[in-house]
């Protein structure tokens, strides 16, 4: 006898799409629009800019709290006289160079990092020590040793994004799974070759990771240290038009300068870097 | 028929081989020595109980280990590192290289191995694409693929190298069972296809029974060889494939009776 009740099976045929009242039904001109991430944040953007343009026009003071139609002015008189276009440009200048040189160094610690194991332990040592230690503080040293210009800021710029891209590199390519490791050693890769085609693509997502974060700290470190001592063999840079426009009580200006602070900031994020990932990470699906 | 197998040197030729690695706190002694020697055209699998060092003693094939003791030959030679006359499959489905489509995953392992160049990679690579009906997806990356899909590629890739011997570590293990049937089958029309050798490891009995033509039994810790016996024909009956599964289970679990033994 079994302790189960003997139950009667039940056979059906799934009913037609016609007979339900929604199959599928496009969403509302709004919800779509609401969808657009772009959309929302620009919403976000023009509500803070309303706020500001109150503020400032109640509180009335321009030497505190610029208007923000005051700030787009000063801003487009700055880009047409070809002031801050130059200014900008000078300062990217230098950021690359500083940009570049700290990757290309960050690029051969990782290489030693993975292929000896004393170099692992120089770079957990190296980040560990300087990775807490802001680059800015660094300046002063800096200006002893290599004089106003051009050297110090590299130095710093190089000790901001060396760092950072050194332990994202090395943590991506520990993360590499012993598997992908195991098939480039099964074509006979090992050594150089094997980090060019196996270990650098599958960390990628570290390492953009890493040199995301490296810019943003060089952005910064560069203006700051341009605010600390302005100007560089004879060409100052964004940091410098900030710097004078205080001098000048041109506080319109100063806003100006950090207008296209943000701005180039924001190009670099969602422009240059989400193009790389659109075209590599994304589209491998190894990052959404 | 033994004459005939003494006198024609094996293909890969594994003899009193013992495998050690480390782990944190322990010296672990994975396989010991252990012999089989396996012939062209061979589907030879190694069975056993996890831990009895099946994969170790592939990847030592492999050349990703070397034995403490004993020796491995290929085709004569001396296994010393790995290479692409012994390509693997794994068990992971990110065998693949994600940022590579299907067809770029096999070109890729022509190239790199300096097997093949240019237009005839991209050839032989779609030659094997089609032999496990990947034809449609062969611009699509790994991530867009399911799993026995990506399986399917790594066995493509595998085969395209032509290899002296495949090796393959429990790649259907990750699939579902529905999967791993048709799988399985498909391997077999590959095999009736090109009568490659294949070195399959396995920890399922019925896989063994199925796929292979001759069997190694290994003990766990450390792995021994317990047997080494002839499997069935693909045309034998239920009886008797039921009556070797239960005869290699016997011998399997003989002491361990109580253990589940999962399909």
């Amino acid at each position: 006898m079994s302790d189960t009740i003997l139950r009667p099976e039940i056979v059906q045929t799934p009913r037609g799409a016609q007979d339900f009242g929604i199959v599928e039904k496009p969403l509302t001109l709004f919800e779509r629009l609401y969808n657009q991430v772009w959309l929302r944040k620009i919403f976000l953007i023009v509500v803070l800019i309303i706020l500001w343009e109150l503020y400032a026009r109640h509180l009335d003071n321009e030497l505190l709290v610029p208007t923000f139609t005051a700030t787009i002015t000063a801003w487009w008189q700055g880009v047409s006289s070809g002031v801050l276009p130059d200014r900008a440009w000078a300062s990217l200048q230098v950021l690359a160079i500083g940009f570049s040189t700290g990757v290309a160094l960050a690029a051969i610690l990782t290489v030693l990092a993975i292929t000896t194991r004393i170099g692992t332990d120089f770079l957990e040592t190296m980040t560990a020590m300087f990775n807490p230690l802001p680059a800015i503080a660094l300046l002063p040293l800096a200006l002893i040793w290599f004089g106003l210009g051009l050297g110090s800021l590299v130095f710093v710029l190089v000790h901001s994004v060396l760092w950072a891209v050194a332990l994202n590199t090395h943590a991506g390519f520990r993360g590499v799974s012993q598997t992908l490791r195991m098939v480039g050693r099964n074509y006979g890769l090992s050594g150089l070759p094997l980090v060019l085609n196996i270990l650098i693509p599958a960390a990628f997502p570290s390492i953009l990771a890493g040199l995301k974060i490296g810019w943003a700290f060089a952005w910064r470190t560069l203006i700051a240290a341009e605010l600390v001592f302005g100007v560089a063999s004879g060409k100052g840079g964004l940091g410098w038009f900030i710097f004078e426009s205080k001098n000048q009580l041109d506080i319109p200006e100063v806003f100006a300068g950090l207008l296209t602070i943000i701005m180039i900031g924001l190009l670099v994020e969602n422009v240059v870097f989400r193009t790389i990932e659109n075209r590599t990470v994304r589209r491998w699906g190894m990052q959404h | 028929m033994l004459d005939s197998t003494e006198r024609s040197p094996p293909l890969l030729d594994v003899r009193g081989v013992t495998l050690q690695y480390k782990t944190r706190d322990h010296l672990v002694t994975a396989t010991y020595r252990v012999d089989f020697s396996v012939l062209r055209s061979d589907r030879f699998i190694l069975l056993g109980p996890s831990g009895c060092g099946k994969s170790t003693l592939l990847k030592a094939v492999g050349g990703y280990m070397a034995p403490t003791e004993g020796e491995i030959h290929l085709k004569g030679q001396l296994v010393t590192r790995p290479g692409p006359d012994r390509m693997m499959v794994f068990q992971e489905f990110d065998q693949l290289l994600p940022w590579k489509t299907v067809r770029q995953n096999v070109v890729f392992a022509l190239e790199t191995s300096g097997k093949l160049k240019g237009k005839a990679a991209g050839e032989k690579a779609m030659q094997y694409i089609e032999k496990v009906h990947l034809t449609r997806f062969a611009d699509a990356y790994p991530h867009t693929l399911s799993g026995g899909m990506k399986q399917r590629v790594a066995i493509a890739r595998g085969m395209a190298m032509e290899p002296d011997i495949l090796l393959m570590d429990e790649p259907f293990a990750a699939l579902d069972a529905l999967t791993r049937r048709q799988m399985q089958e498909e391997l077999l029309a590959l095999w009736d296809e090109t009568k490659f050798t294949v070195l399959f490891v396995t920890h399922s009995i019925p896989e063994a029974v199925k796929i292979g033509n001759r069997i190694l039994l290994l003990s766990p810790h450390p792995g021994q060889v317990k047997a080494e016996l002839n499997s069935l024909p693909a045309d034998a009956d239920r009886a008797s494939v039921a009556a070797l599964e239960a005869r290699i289970h016997g011998m399997l679990f003989a002491d361990r009776l109580e253990e589940d033994e999962h399909v």
